[in-house]
């Protein structure tokens, strides 16, 4: 915050990217919140309640909701309207759309945590909102592509920062997937069925949700990256030439892979190899990302002892290189027979979604507060204690779930000397109780480092005052 | 052409990043909806009876596809734990489809006819009394709530806008239909007449005065994987 940029900062609009960013501390808390409770109850059934508002089916999409729609974009948008003002050096296109891109984003997470608990769904995973929830998030995606497009075309500098190009390409393609798979005939105001069924539903339901993960979750996190790493090592972006190449490749070859989560289904073979094939080949522009980010520290790696937020920025590229070499591992037809319906899947997802999405949002939210509210931050020993709550945690969790995953997996085809099923499923579930505790408990972990944050942004917040 | 002329380009790179993105899906998605043999053809298959939509309606409601799969793959321990693997053509009225992603509990594609009704009573309202290991929710309210059926012909309606075969006779006698299937002792030779002999037929939740959402999600449950005859099946195949 020198004082020869001041006035230019004026022009910003940091009103809404506070909003947002306020917003993606309590969803993010909310959905941690929810997703430990989900793990209780799978520990302790009758932690269901016997209740319809709590049990498992229904409150499960709320958290997966809750963390990447609500959480994940509130951080998004938090993000990407800061980084596009300040790299197009140029205020939002219009006030009117980001005021409206707020509400309207918070009206489509309220809708859900009202709908969802009443049993009103599409299920389709990651596309649970019903119709009219749909519609509205079709109308911010608008306004946000508008506003977003609308700024960069009044940039003050001749080329478009690398970040921007990775937002630009998660909210065009999301816009995309939503409307296609979200394709629906209403039946009144609430239900709707599908317009597609069976095998060609299932392509385009995984096609969107695998792409969800690649865009949403990827994409979008990545241009994240490509500000907030930079910014916080003081160093410039290791190679510009990789970070085109691995742009073009990311976006080109991540849609292919979502037939991966069909292997060995009624889906035609020829879909289901080419899904794997891609999603194999994927592993290099992803790893170029990682590479990008982590080679930014070249010269720097000294500032990892002293700065804890730089920490979460690293470890979130480590568990993002982890989770993009274990993804098209796990798109390999025989490795997916044995872990596919497994916990080694929900292992694999919060490695990214924990590990990658959340460690780098908090390193992002860590580096934005006090620059919103022109101050400095309450305690950096309360940011290392954060970091090291969520690491412990999420080891705890991903490493009970590849034991229990793989477990599951080999309990299932195991055959005894007679050759007969060696054990009833029911067998397999009992066996899994141990892990779940592990998980569970993990998860307490990192919501204790969620409640410190949140106590440590909030002294952050009272001694400053918006810019 | 340069890097830098996309770079400075908002709307060239905006074009140029949804003709990437679209190509993979209209590759991998098109062809399924022309490819004959995407979906095979087995005698069989039917429209769900308008009970069996309210039960899959509700397994939608109560988000069971979060832990439980619709698909058997092709392998030894799966056919022999589920039965014959699932075939394309058994979800083709599945709208939207159910095959799910995890196996918290175990496959129900072929769950139909495996339990008795009066099994599936006592799992409905407290799964550890039939199955100490089990870590799914009570559905006590299953059996408590009667079936609103009221808008059954709008369902039917809309279902056949998509595709499904609904006669006008069929969403004409829903309500007869779906009474008919729940009461073993009345008239059902419109409902075989309509969706053929091997519709269950069974006083589903144990409650013979009552039409509650339990009769619903177990007539849904016991036909699931039953409408394909696989001695005849694979004559067809061979």
């Amino acid at each position: 915050m020198d004082g020869a940029s001041a006035t230019q900062q004026e022009t910003y609009d940091y009103d809404v990217v506070r909003k947002f960013t306020i917003a993606a501390v309590i969803y993010g808390l909310v959905g941690f919140l929810i997703g430990d409770l989900l793990a209780w109850q799978l520990t302790y059934p009758d932690l269901n309640f016997s209740s319809p508002y709590l049990s498992f089916g229904r409150i499960r999409p709320l958290h997966t909701s809750a963390v990447i729609f609500a959480f994940g974009g509130s951080v998004m948008f938090a993000t990407s309207y800061y980084v596009v003002q300040r790299t197009c050096k140029a205020r939002l296109f219009s006030d009117a759309l980001s005021k409206f891109t707020f509400w309207g984003w918070n009206l489509v997470v309220v809708a859900v945590v009202v709908t969802y608990p009443l049993g009103l769904t599409q299920a389709k995973e990651y596309a649970e909102p019903i119709w009219p929830i749909d519609v509205l998030v079709t109308l911010v995606w608008v306004a946000y592509f508008i506003n977003f497009v609308g700024t960069l075309a009044k940039r003050k500098e001749p080329h478009i920062y690398v970040a921007n190009w990775f937002y630009l390409a998660f909210i065009i393609t999301v816009a995309m997937l939503h409307i296609v798979n979200n394709l629906q005939i209403p039946v009144n105001w609430t239900d709707s069925y599908s317009v597609f069924s069976g095998v060609q539903d299932a392509m385009i339901q995984w096609w969107y949700a695998h792409n969800a993960v690649g865009f949403f979750l990827t994409a979008g996190f990545l241009g994240l990256m490509y500000y907030f790493v930079p910014k916080q090592a003081e160093r410039p972006v290791y190679s510009y030439r990789l970070s085109i190449v691995h742009f073009w490749a990311i976006i080109f070859l991540y849609i292919w892979a979502g037939p991966h989560h069909l292997h060995y289904t009624a889906l035609p073979d020829w879909a289901s190899t080419l899904g794997a094939t891609f999603s194999i080949m994927l592993l290099l522009p992803s790893w170029g990302g990682m590479i990008n980010g982590i080679m930014t520290l070249s010269g720097a790696w000294h500032k990892l002892r002293t700065d804890p937020i730089l920490r979460f920025l690293v470890i979130s590229l480590s568990f993002y290189g982890m989770s993009t070499f274990e993804g098209p591992m796990m798109s390999i037809k025989s490795v997916n027979a044995l872990s596919h319906y497994t916990d080694w899947t929900v292992g694999h997802v919060h490695s990214g979604a924990l590990g990658w999405v959340a460690m780098v949002s908090f390193g992002a939210i860590y580096h934005l507060v006090p620059r919103l509210w022109n101050t400095s931050i309450h305690s950096v020993g309360l940011i290392n204690l954060h970091f090291w709550l969520s690491t412990i945690g999420i080891v705890l969790y991903i490493a009970a779930m590849w034991i229990s995953g793989i477990m599951q997996g080999l309990m299932w085809r195991a055959y005894d000397q007679y050759g007969n099923l060696t054990y009833s499923f029911a067998e397999t579930v009992e066996a899994m109780h141990p892990y779940y505790f592990v998980r569970s408990v993990g998860g307490v972990l990192f919501i204790l480092g969620s409640l410190v944050m949140i106590y440590n942004l909030t002294k952050t917040i009272r001694k400053g005052h918006p810019v | 052409m340069k890097h830098a002329t996309i770079e400075k380009n908002a709307a060239l790179m905006s074009i140029l990043v949804l003709i990437m993105v679209a190509i993979g899906g209209l590759v991998e998605i098109v062809p399924l909806f022309f490819i004959e043999s995407t979906i095979e053809t087995v005698q069989g298959i039917r429209p769900y009876t308008p009970l069996e939509l309210k039960g899959r309606d509700l397994y939608i409601r109560e988000g069971c596809y979060n832990c439980h799969s619709q698909m058997i793959r092709p392998f030894r321990d799966e056919v022999e734990r589920y039965g014959h693997y699932s075939l394309a053509a058994e979800s083709k009225y599945d709208h939207p489809f159910q095959w799910g992603s995890k196996r918290t509990g175990p496959d129900l594609a072929r769950v139909g006819g495996k339990y008795s009704s009066l099994w599936h009573q006592e799992h409905m309202r407290r799964p550890r009394n039939v199955v100490p290991e089990s870590v799914m929710p009570d559905y006590p309210w299953l059996e408590e709530n009667a079936l609103d059926y009221d808008d059954i012909a709008d369902r039917m309606t809309a279902m056949s806008r998509i595709g499904v075969p609904y006669s006008e006779e069929m969403i004409k006698n829903a309500i007869a239909d779906l009474k008919a299937q729940a009461t073993p002792d009345s008239d059902t030779d419109g409902l075989n007449t309509r969706y053929g002999n091997k519709v269950p037929l069974d006083d589903f939740d144990g409650q013979p005065k009552r039409i509650t959402e339990l009769d619903a999600m177990v007539a849904y449950l016991q036909m699931l994987g039953t409408l394909v005859d696989f001695s005849s099946y694979q004559a067809q195949a061979r």
